[in-house]
C-alpha cells in the first residue's frame, strides 16, 4: 500500500492554516499531535446526539454514551492488547503515574528502592521521589551514555532484591531516544520488581503489546496520539489493581456505602470516581480507531525517512550540534546552534512559521547530564513530509544570520 | 557606580522615545528583530559575580538577572540587566530605555502598557510568557516601590 502524506494531511484541518503570513510548518508534535476530522467529529457527535452521564442506565441517551465511552474503552484495550477491565481512564500521562506511584506506591517500605531513569519526564521523576519521601524508600537513576542510550550494564548494577519498581520511558521526549523496554522488563522481573512503562512518546510512533513487553503498568496520553487534551489512560495488570487501594473517592468507584463503611466497585470503576471525561474517551477512541485504519508500519517507515532526511541536513548545516544519536531514534531531533539560545532560535523559528519546542522539555535532570540549558527540538509525525524539513532548515538558515 | 551602570547607554544616550521612533520605520518582522538584538548588544554584560540568586528574575524561559544601585544625591535609580538569549537582551534594553536612570516616582508613573503597545510588542513578541519581560517590570516597580 503507497501512502498518500498529502491526503492524510488533508485529514487534520488545522494544518492548513498560515500563521504569521506564511503556512504553517508543525514541528512539536512532540508536546500534542494535531486531530484528524474524525476525531473532531467523534467528539462534535457526542455532544450533539447523546451527550448524557454514564453507567446510570435510566434512560435513552444515558445508555448510547456509555455504548461510545466503553467502546472507546475497548478500542484502547485492543490498541495495546490488554483486557477492558485492566484500561483505566485518566486525565493523562502525569496522572496515571501518579494514580501508581500513590496507590501501589503505598506499600513502598523504607530501604526499599524505586529505579527510574535519566531521560524521564519531569511526571515520571516528580511522583516517584514523593512516594519515595512518603515511604523512606530510595530513588535509583539509570545514568546516560554519550549518544543519549541508557547504560544497560550500570541498570543492571542497580537492581537488586530490594529494587521494588522499576518505572521507565519507552520513548524519550527530549532525544527521541527508544529504551529496549523488554530487556529491561525481563532484569526488572528477575529481581521481582514491578514495572512501569511511560508510554506518552511512544504510542504515536509504534504499536504497543503490553502482553508482549510484560510491563505491569503502562502510561499514555490521548493527546499525543491524535486525540483530545484531558484524557489519558492508565494499563494496570488485573491481579495488582485489585490489591491496590482506590485513588480518588467518590461516586462510581464504590459498590456500596455508608456512614461505617464503603466497598469498591469492580475494575476498572474503582478507579474511576465521578463523571469521567466522557468526550474525551470518545475522542480517543476514535483518534486510535482512525490511527488502526492506517497503515502503520508505511507510516512508521515514513516517520523513519523523514528523521534520515533531516539528519543528513543537520550534519551538514553548519554550526548545528544533533543532541541524542541513539540509534533506532523515534522521529524526534534535537539540537542546539553553536552560540544561540535555544529560546532565540525558536522564536525566529515561529516568526519564519516553523512550531518547535524549545528549552527543557520538562526533563531538568537530563538537560544537567548533558551539561546544557535546554535544546531546540524538532518533533516528526506521521503528516509532515519533506518540504517541512526543507522550510525547518531554509529557516535556520536565516536564523543563522540574526546570531 | 561601576561601569555596567555608568556605561549603559539606555536611559541616557537611547531613550524610549528614541526607540519608538526607531522602530517605527521596520515595517517587516526581521529588521524589527535585527534591531531588537543589535540593542541587546548594546547592554553592558553583568559580572558573572553579580549573576546570584537573589538578581535572578523568574518566570523566563531564559536566564535574566537584574542588578539595580539607587543614587540618593541624584535621586535616581540605575538599572543592569543581563541573559544569556539575545531577544530577552534587546527586550530588555527597551525596558531600560525606558525605567533606567529615573527617579523611583517616575518609574512607579511610567505608563509601561502604552510603551508596549507603541512598540507593538504585544502583537510581534507575546511579553508576558516565557521572556520574562512582564516579571523584569514588575521586579524594578517592586524595587523602585521600596524607594519613595
Amino acid at each position: 500500500m503507497s501512502l498518500d502524506i498529502a491526503a492524510l494531511r488533508g485529514q487534520f484541518p488545522i494544518l492548513s492554516q498560515s500563521v504569521r503570513g506564511k503556512p504553517l510548518v508543525y514541528l512539536d508534535n512532540g508536546a500534542t499531535t494535531q486531530k484528524p476530522e474524525a476525531v473532531i467529529q467523534a467528539i462534535d457527535a457526542y455532544y450533539r446526539e447523546c451527550n448524557s452521564n454514564v453507567h446510570r442506565g435510566a434512560h435513552y441517551l444515558s445508555d448510547e454514551a456509555t455504548a461510545r465511552f466503553e467502546n472507546a474503552r475497548q478500542s484502547v484495550a485492543d490498541f495495546i492488547n490488554a483486557s477492558r477491565e485492566e484500561i483505566i481512564w485518566t486525565r493523562g500521562t502525569t496522572e496515571s503515574i501518579n494514580l501508581v506511584a500513590s496507590c501501589y506506591g503505598a506499600s513502598l517500605k523504607a530501604g526499599d528502592e524505586v529505579v527510574i531513569s535519566t531521560l524521564e519526564h519531569h511526571s515520571n521523576i516528580v511522583p516517584w521521589q514523593m512516594a519515595c519521601e512518603r515511604s523512606g524508600a530510595i530513588l535509583k537513576v539509570i545514568p546516560l551514555q554519550a549518544d543519549g542510550s541508557l547504560d544497560l550494564a550500570a541498570y543492571r548494577a542497580l537492581l537488586n532484591e530490594r529494587t521494588r519498581i522499576v518505572a521507565v520511558t519507552q520513548v524519550s521526549n527530549a532525544l527521541g531516544t527508544v529504551n529496549p523496554v523488554t530487556e529491561m522488563i525481563r532484569d526488572a522481573k528477575a529481581v521481582g520488581a514491578v514495572t512501569l512503562l511511560d508510554g506518552a512518546q511512544a504510542v504515536s510512533h509504534f504499536g504497543v503489546d503490553v502482553r508482549a513487553l510484560d510491563c505491569d503498568f503502562y502510561a499514555f496520553s490521548g493527546h499525543k496520539l491524535f486525540g483530545p487534551t484531558g484524557i489519558g489512560v492508565l494499563y494496570g495488570r488485573k491481579a495488582l489493581l485489585e490489591a491496590m487501594p482506590p485513588w480518588l473517592g467518590g461516586g462510581e468507584m464504590i459498590e456500596t456505602v455508608s456512614f461505617e463503611r464503603s466497598t469498591w466497585n469492580r475494575l476498572p470503576y474503582k478507579f474511576e470516581a465521578g463523571t469521567p471525561n466522557i468526550a474525551g474517551a470518545v475522542g480517543l477512541g476514535a483518534a486510535i480507531d482512525w490511527l488502526q485504519a492506517q497503515d502503520r508500519t508505511a507510516l512508521a517507515a515514513h516517520e523513519a525517512a523523514l528523521l534520515r532526511d533531516a539528519t543528513t541536513r543537520a550534519e551538514a548545516f553548519a554550526g548545528m550540534r544533533l543532541i541524542g544519536t541513539a540509534p533506532g531514534k523515534v522521529a524526534v531531533m534535537s539540537f542546539l546552534l553553536d552560540g544561540a539560545h535555544p529560546h532565540d532560535v525558536g522564536q525566529l523559528l515561529d516568526q519564519q512559521g516553523v512550531a518547535v519546542r524549545t528549552g527543557h522539555h520538562c526533563t531538568m535532570p537530563l538537560m544537567d547530564c548533558l551539561g546544557i540549558p535546554g535544546t531546540v527540538r524538532a518533533s516528526f509525525s506521521i503528516y509532515n513530509d519533506s518540504s517541512d524539513i526543507e522550510r525547518l532548515f531554509t529557516a535556520l538558515e536565516k536564523v543563522k544570520s540574526f546570531l | 557606580m561601576e561601569s555596567f551602570y555608568t556605561d549603559s547607554p539606555f536611559g541616557s544616550s537611547i531613550t524610549a522615545e528614541e526607540v519608538l521612533d526607531s522602530i517605527g520605520f521596520l515595517d517587516d518582522w526581521e529588521e524589527r528583530y535585527r534591531y531588537i538584538i543589535d540593542l541587546g548588544k548594546s547592554l553592558p554584560a553583568l559580572p558573572d559575580a553579580l549573576k546570584t540568586e537573589d538578581r535572578f528574575v523568574r518566570g523566563c524561559q531564559s536566564q535574566v538577572w537584574l542588578a539595580e544601585h539607587f543614587d540618593p544625591a541624584e535621586n535616581k535609580l540605575y538599572l543592569a540587566v543581563d541573559s544569556d538569549a539575545l531577544i530577552v537582551r534587546g527586550l530588555a534594553a527597551m525596558v531600560l530605555a525606558a525605567l533606567n536612570r529615573k527617579s523611583p516616582q517616575d518609574i512607579l508613573d511610567y505608563d509601561m502598557e502604552t510603551y508596549f503597545s507603541k512598540l507593538d510588542l504585544l502583537k510581534h513578541l507575546s511579553p508576558t510568557r516565557g521572556n520574562g519581560v512582564q516579571a523584569m517590570v514588575e521586579r524594578i516597580r517592586s524595587e523602585a516601590g521600596k524607594l519613595v
